[in-house]
């Protein structure tokens, strides 16, 4: 086993922590006196700060504890939040990450220009505001014309809270600057010297506190800890003249039981390493490196290989007994596939929720209104496609804004609201996640992107083109249309990376346009990269395994049929009419055709092809190996798999077999 | 092929030693060496998928422990004849370094002989006349027992022909 590189796990800790900041600030935008996200973000700043102290991040500590101060403040309410705050703690934040990859780096004039910034946000604010409330520390003397009321506290921590980090005297320090406090340890649960454990905490306290503070600024203090400790706070007695806390203020009346008195410590005392209170689920969670679970993957696709084998043999034999345990290994490492299938999934949550930053700094560059929404967050999809699928959609996400959505004024002369939306949704449909970046801005512009192919070479001029292969074009290399290269997008790199990938991913993607009314991208792909469902063929004596995905329908193709359409390939199909391939001639198997060939119809949206076949042997629970590079320059497959007996099947790569077909039938078309 | 290069090529499969060890085998009649290093295994004929539309030179892949790796045929990249398996032919697998990913290849056999150590005293470069193989496909002979062992330059044969795509093997089976 390994040790972990203590750096290391903070800097996973702090990932976390900052997309829960980052999430925070952007849910805050909309609703700027959500207090719920006010606390979000700063424990979540308290908690990088102490955690960064903790690990030797000391310029972040440093660094996030303005940070901290400030969103301190917008909690107590003595400053309202603003989108200027929040940019401004976002920018920070970018800071940070900075400081927590390159610790030793130089940082300080980046880190005062936003503390600059900060300060003019926070304080620019709190001049004008109304509720200017002196600081904390002032605040002890009690003012008389406050009413001052006086709580009575009880709290005992969990025994393991000093080892957690907590400092209690911390605790009592804050108490104490809340107003004038009666601290009377409570030692009766600390055992005999032979049993005391040196790193526990016995230790429960009463506190009698009286202060002019809400009650929320009591329990404020505690926020940290709230969710492990016992605490009652009950209010003794209504307003107390100022006159009777001075006297009970004098620290010379020790009770029976020993009063704490210590020195006043800053604020930076209190808890470091504090549990995050809010997501307490997030301790049922485990990290796993993801090579392991590519291996475990790899060890249950042969499981499963293995146990087809099994079952083959099995079903040969008489042994009863044989088949049984046979059945229970079948079930079995069917449910091991699903589960660890289940595994690798993530929500695409973890996909979207970049962009709301993203949307949230173009917006500000490009001086457009942008909602960005989103729909069917809680779609899973494997981490490899979520991992993968991140920068194409950033580009698509760019392209919409950049290119699509018109300015605010632009849009109100088009009878649009100001502000432009785009809709960001995934959807699970058969064994395909469709993810649509769909905007309500200008659309595509069709004589342009003619235009520009004409320019560069890429159509002819006149050619015919359908519709959506001129939208396809968008995706070629340097293809872009924008007249003005921007800094977002605008230098025709990135769709065609964007096609890459996706392709890459066995995925499609289709694109719809309405002049005036916005674009649709949508991306179709494979839910998972390592198992698909196949339609198992025999073509000559070789067997392939067709996608089910793809798969339409089976249809016979009879022997007068396949003699009459020597000529043109075609078979018609419910009044339309549908090329076919014949693999055994694109395969060169030299054999001589079934009597009873089957043709598989296979289809990416619109485009259908038949495929004809010897045989159709059944469905087939595919396991995809990848070929090597040897094998790189056949097109017509995306892989092999080993069938039950051990043999191997090739995987048809069905938008390469569409395309031939496709082919296939404008060259008839233009021949007839 | 400049003399110069092939020199360095046969210093780099010796690398300064003495000796090789290396796995001999036959192949329609030549002996052929690999280096024992980069062998993982030698297996019995195992069924073969071929793969249409592949070089003639890698037309099938097979199933080795549930890795679905390409099966060679190097006689082709030598512009010998592909004969017929017998019942001596094996299948030595390889690794090797395709364009930095490390690959499983199957080579074809027509019978493997042993592993041995060559001397270094004895081997020299190919000949660039007066031989009917490509130069740059073979790294050196070892002459031992009155016969030359043959020991190919298995990474120029497979990453010429991972690049190029057919032309090279076309050149070879027109031979």
């Amino acid at each position: 086993m390994t040790t972990l590189d203590p750096i290391q796990v903070f800097r996973t800790e702090a990932a976390e922590l900052f997309e829960q900041i980052e999430g925070g600030l952007l849910d805050l935008l909309h609703d700027l006196s959500n207090q719920d996200q006010i606390d979000a973000v700063f424990r979540g700043l308290h908690t990088l700060k102490g955690s960064g102290a903790m690990f030797g991040f000391e310029a972040l500590a440093a660094f996030t504890h303005h940070c901290e101060t400030a969103f301190d403040r917008v909690r107590k309410g003595e400053v309202p939040a603003s989108a200027e705050l929040v940019a401004c703690v976002l920018a920070a934040q970018d800071h940070m990450k900075a400081l927590v990859d390159r610790p030793n780096g130089d940082h300080a004039e980046e880190g005062d220009r936003l503390l600059a910034e900060l300060q003019a946000a926070v304080g620019g604010q709190g001049g004008i505001g109304t509720v200017v409330t002196p600081p904390l520390a002032a605040s002890a003397p009690a003012k008389a014309e406050n009413a001052a009321t006086t709580w009575k506290l009880s709290f005992r921590l969990p025994s393991n809270a000093m080892a957690n980090g907590t400092n209690p005297l911390g605790l009592l320090d804050e108490l104490r600057e809340l107003g004038t406090c009666e601290i009377k340890a409570d030692v009766s649960k600390v055992p005999g010297l032979n049993q005391i454990e040196p790193a526990d905490l016995y230790v429960s306290w009463q506190v009698t506190l009286t202060t002019e503070q809400p009650r929320s600024a009591i329990d404020d203090v505690f926020i940290f800890v709230m969710d492990e400790m016992e605490l009652q706070i009950e209010q003794q007695s209504s307003p107390t003249p100022a006159a009777g806390i001075k006297a009970t203020d004098t620290p010379t009346a020790p009770a029976a039981e020993k009063t704490v008195t210590e020195p006043p410590a800053k604020a930076e005392a209190s808890p470091a390493a504090v549990a995050e209170t809010k997501n307490g689920k997030a301790a049922e969670n485990v990290r796993v490196p993801a090579e392991r679970l590519d291996e475990l993957m790899d060890r249950v696709g042969e499981l499963v290989i293995a146990q087809s084998r099994l079952s083959q043999l099995a079903g040969s034999s008489v042994d009863i007994q044989l088949r049984a345990v046979s059945e229970d290994v079948e079930r079995l490492s069917g449910e091991l596939r699903d589960t660890m299938m289940v595994l690798r999934m993530v929500p695409v949550t973890q996909l979207f929720s970049r962009f709301r930053r993203l949307v949230h700094d173009l917006a500000r560059e490009t001086g457009k209104m942008i909602e960005l929404e989103f729909e069917g967050e809680t779609t899973e999809v494997d981490k490899t496609v979520i991992e993968r699928l991140a920068d194409p959609l950033v580009h698509l996400v760019r392209n919409s804004i950049d290119h699509g959505l018109e300015l605010p004024d632009e849009r109100i002369a088009a009878g649009k609201d100001r502000a432009g939306r785009v809709l960001l949704s995934a959807r699970q449909a058969g064994g395909e996640v469709i993810i649509t970046i769909k905007d309500d801005g200008r659309g595509i512009n069709r004589e342009r992107v003619r235009a520009k192919a004409e320019a560069s070479g890429l159509v002819q001029p006149g050619q015919q083109l359908m519709d959506q292969e001129l939208l396809q074009l968008i995706f070629q290399p340097g293809f872009s249309t924008a007249a003005q290269v921007t800094n977002l997008s605008g230098r025709g790199v990135g769709m065609d990376v964007v096609k890459k990938t996706v392709e890459a991913l066995r995925g499609v993607i289709d694109i719809r346009s309405e002049p005036g009314r916005g674009s649709e991208i949508s991306l179709r792909i494979p839910l998972t990269l390592a198992i698909i469902d196949g339609l198992l063929v025999r073509v000559g004596s070789g067997n392939y395994v067709i996608p089910l995905s793809a798969v339409e329908e089976c249809l016979e193709l009879s022997l007068e049929e396949d003699l009459r359409s020597r000529g043109r390939s075609f078979i018609s199909l419910r009044d339309s009419l549908v090329p076919y391939l014949r693999l055994r001639d694109l395969f060169r198997t030299g054999t001589a055709p079934d009597r009873y060939q089957k043709v598989v119809v296979i289809s990416t949206g619109d485009e259908r092809v038949g495929l004809v076949v010897d045989q159709i042997i059944g469905d087939h629970q595919t396991v995809i190996k990848s070929m090597s590079k040897l094998h790189h320059d056949v097109v017509t497959f995306s892989g092999a798999t080993i069938l039950g007996d051990g043999s191997v099947a090739l995987i048809l790569d069905v938008m390469h077999l569409i395309n031939v077909g496709q082919q296939q039938e404008a060259q008839l078309r233009a021949a007839g | 092929m400049t003399i110069a290069a092939s020199k360095h090529e046969f210093d780099r499969l010796w690398n300064g030693a003495e000796e090789l060890a290396v796995l001999t085998f036959n192949l329609n009649g030549e002996t052929f060496a690999i280096e024992a290093i980069v062998v993982q295994e030698i297996l019995d004929l195992l069924p073969e998928t071929s793969v249409p539309g592949s070089q003639a030179f890698v037309g099938s892949v097979i199933n080795f422990r549930g890795k679905v790796i390409p099966l060679a045929d190097i006689r082709l990249a030598f512009g010998m004849e592909a004969t017929k398996p017998t019942i001596d032919s094996r299948i030595v697998v390889i690794e090797l370094d395709l364009g930095g990913e490390p690959t499983l290849i199957g080579i074809r056999t027509d019978r493997v002989y042993e592993v041995t150590t060559l001397s270094r005293s004895a081997s020299e470069p190919p000949p660039s006349v007066g031989m009917r193989w490509r130069a740059d496909y073979i790294d050196c002979l070892v002459k031992r027992d009155g016969e030359f062992i043959i020991l190919p330059n298995l990474n120029a044969i497979f990453n010429s022909r991972g690049e190029r795509g057919g032309s090279a093997a076309a050149n070879s089976e027109g031979r």
